[in-house]
């Protein structure tokens, strides 16, 4: 049987994801170091608020309020031994929101990285990852979710843990990474490597993309590299409005909502067909992304002078994809290291 | 391996080869050669603090410049701090006894709420690899923590770290406190993170902001010589 989101895709050109989960959810009172997955059962009204402005601002997708739902990341807030309920949580609030809707909204299931380092750099295992992410993402799906969503992963091997998981479970998925090291990730993961190891995974995601990162233009940078280097991918686009600021005691970003309008134009001419916001986007952007889109007149592939010209300046000068060789250090020949 | 003329004899090496060599080994995370190579400096006399400041500090800042330059990324930094720390682990006990000049105290860790601290242990390990001696709290501290650890440590640099939108503002809560109590202006106060930026930085109060461990090194020293100046 073919997913929810695939169906509606086949319909639909572009859809529109939701904006920031934590950037909303202070403006609703959350206090920095507090867990946003426990407000799941503290406050279930101020999430269901959450979705419901994002539905009605126009998103087709929204994203659970599962992010840190690992037990490697609740275990911070001692409620690693409430993982199925915390996620099955946030999928039923999500799931009853979007079926209020008298449009089709899918119900996506929100993954964060577990904030271990995995080996052979760090100390968890692939099996132990696999088992965590296959925890959260049952509940996920049991509540109601249509697709795993893992976003803000750095790591190949994060990745694909996530991926074993999703196909033990039998669940689609989507799977963005964080381009936010000279348009690396901060494993050093290019955006064309990552097109490239899309069929490496145990299942293969039914699209892949970017999300946060640092600005716009670096987002859309990536999302070119993707696109080219898989044409006929589902790519995803959720860039950050903007860069965050301190502005009387409170994090705003600086984005406007026209300028992620113009972003999410891009995207779209860029060939990304899920594009939404991330850190700092809330309703008014989303409002904006969305009549933008719906009057967009396809337009030719972007060029990175086009992107920079519209949303500002790279934040390095290539990305480590292309022709551009990748810069070395000279060094002295050595016994090469034991394979 | 038939890669034999590749083969390197680190003892044959002379004492400048042999420091290059550390340096391209570290570079490379080669635990194993950078413990010979340590053992082989000292048994040729050298002060421990020689073979730290030329041999080790040397090629972590090297790293250090290619980690900035986007030229390494964050498993070959791990890997290269890895070997480092393999060769810490020979000179430590023989710095205390010598009695080598400290570069300065660092108490560092991640604000309340955020587990991400891959970065902060970046930190925390570059500035090992710069000679400087740090005390590192882990994740999630609460302002008490970081307060009660630099009182306690003498410390002279606080770092703090946070990954989230939903723990940056933290970072102002413990600055707060620290001026609330007065102590603000014994310390150097450096924040880093990902979504963070130089603004945020000043905004809350910070000294620096330092975008990635090799500019927190650098921004380190930096304080610790002028401090060392005005005293």
């Amino acid at each position: 049987m073919t997913d929810r989101l695939t169906r509606l895709l086949e319909t639909r050109d572009w859809l529109l994801l939701d904006g920031a989960t934590g950037t909303n959810l202070f403006a609703m009172g959350l206090e920095a170091g507090n867990a946003p997955e426990l407000w799941n059962f503290e406050f279930p009204d101020r999430i269901r608020a959450l979705h419901k402005g994002f539905i009605d601002s126009g998103s087709d997708v929204i994203l659970t309020n599962s992010f840190g739902g690992t037990s490697y990341r609740l275990k911070l807030h001692d409620a690693q031994d409430r993982v199925h309920e915390i996620n099955k949580r946030a999928a039923e609030i999500a799931r009853e929101v979007a079926d209020a809707s008298d449009r089709e909204i899918i119900v996506a299931g929100s993954i964060g990285p577990t904030g271990e380092l995995m080996q052979p750099v760090g100390p968890l295992s692939h099996a132990d990852a696999v088992s965590a992410f296959e925890e959260q993402g049952r509940a996920l799906i049991e509540g109601g979710a249509d697709v795993l969503w893992a976003e803000t992963i750095s790591s190949e091997e994060e990745m694909a843990a996530i991926a074993e998981a999703a196909s033990n479970i039998g669940a689609p998925l989507c799977g963005t990474l964080s381009f936010d090291s000279a348009g690396r990730t901060m494993m050093g993961v290019t955006s064309s490597a990552y097109a490239g190891m899309q069929e490496k995974f145990a299942q293969k995601p039914l699209a892949f993309g970017a999300n946060c990162g640092t600005g716009a233009p670096d987002l859309m940078r990536t999302v070119l590299g993707l696109t080219e280097a898989a044409p006929d991918a589902i790519v995803i686009a959720k860039a950050n409005a903007g860069i965050p600021k301190y502005v009387d005691g409170a994090i705003e970003y600086d984005g406007t909502p026209e300028t992620m309008a113009a972003y999410a134009c891009l995207a779209r001419d860029a060939g990304a067909r899920l594009i939404g916001g991330c850190c700092g986007t809330r309703n008014p952007h989303l409002k904006a992304m969305r009549a933008a889109l719906e009057e967009h007149i396809p337009g030719e592939r972007p060029s990175l002078d086009k992107i920079r010209e519209i949303l500002g300046d790279f934040s390095s000068a290539d990305d480590g994809t292309g022709d551009v060789a990748a810069p070395t250090r000279e060094r002295r020949s050595r016994r090469k290291r034991a394979c | 391996m038939s890669d034999e003329e590749d083969d390197i004899v680190l003892s044959e090496l002379s004492n400048e080869e042999l420091v290059q060599q550390m340096h391209d080994d570290l570079y490379d995370g080669l635990k194993d050669e950078i413990l010979e190579g340590v053992d082989i400096l000292l048994g040729r006399g050298w002060e421990p603090y020689k073979v730290l400041t030329e041999a080790l500090v040397e090629g972590m800042r090297i790293v250090g410049i290619d980690f900035r330059d986007g030229i390494l990324f964050v498993p070959e930094v791990l890997l290269a701090a890895n070997a480092m720390k393999g060769g810490m682990g020979i000179l430590k006990p023989l710095l205390a006894e010598t009695g080598a000049p400290k570069q300065g105290k660092m108490v560092i860790g991640t604000v309340k709420g955020d587990i991400h601290d891959i970065g902060k242990n970046l930190v925390s390990m570059m500035m090992e690899g710069a000679g400087f001696e740090v005390v590192d709290l882990g994740i999630n501290n609460p302002v008490e923590n970081y307060l009660e650890a630099l009182d306690k440590e003498d410390a002279d640099i606080l770092g703090m770290s946070a990954l989230l939108t939903t723990t940056m503002p933290y970072m102002k809560v413990v600055i707060d406190e620290m001026k609330a109590k007065g102590i603000r202006e014994n310390y150097v106060v450096l924040v880093g993170g990902a979504p963070l930026n130089e603004e945020f930085g000043k905004a809350i109060g910070a000294d620096a902001y330092c975008r990635d461990a090799a500019v927190a090194v650098e921004t380190a020293k930096e304080y610790m010589a002028q401090r060392l100046h005005n005293q």
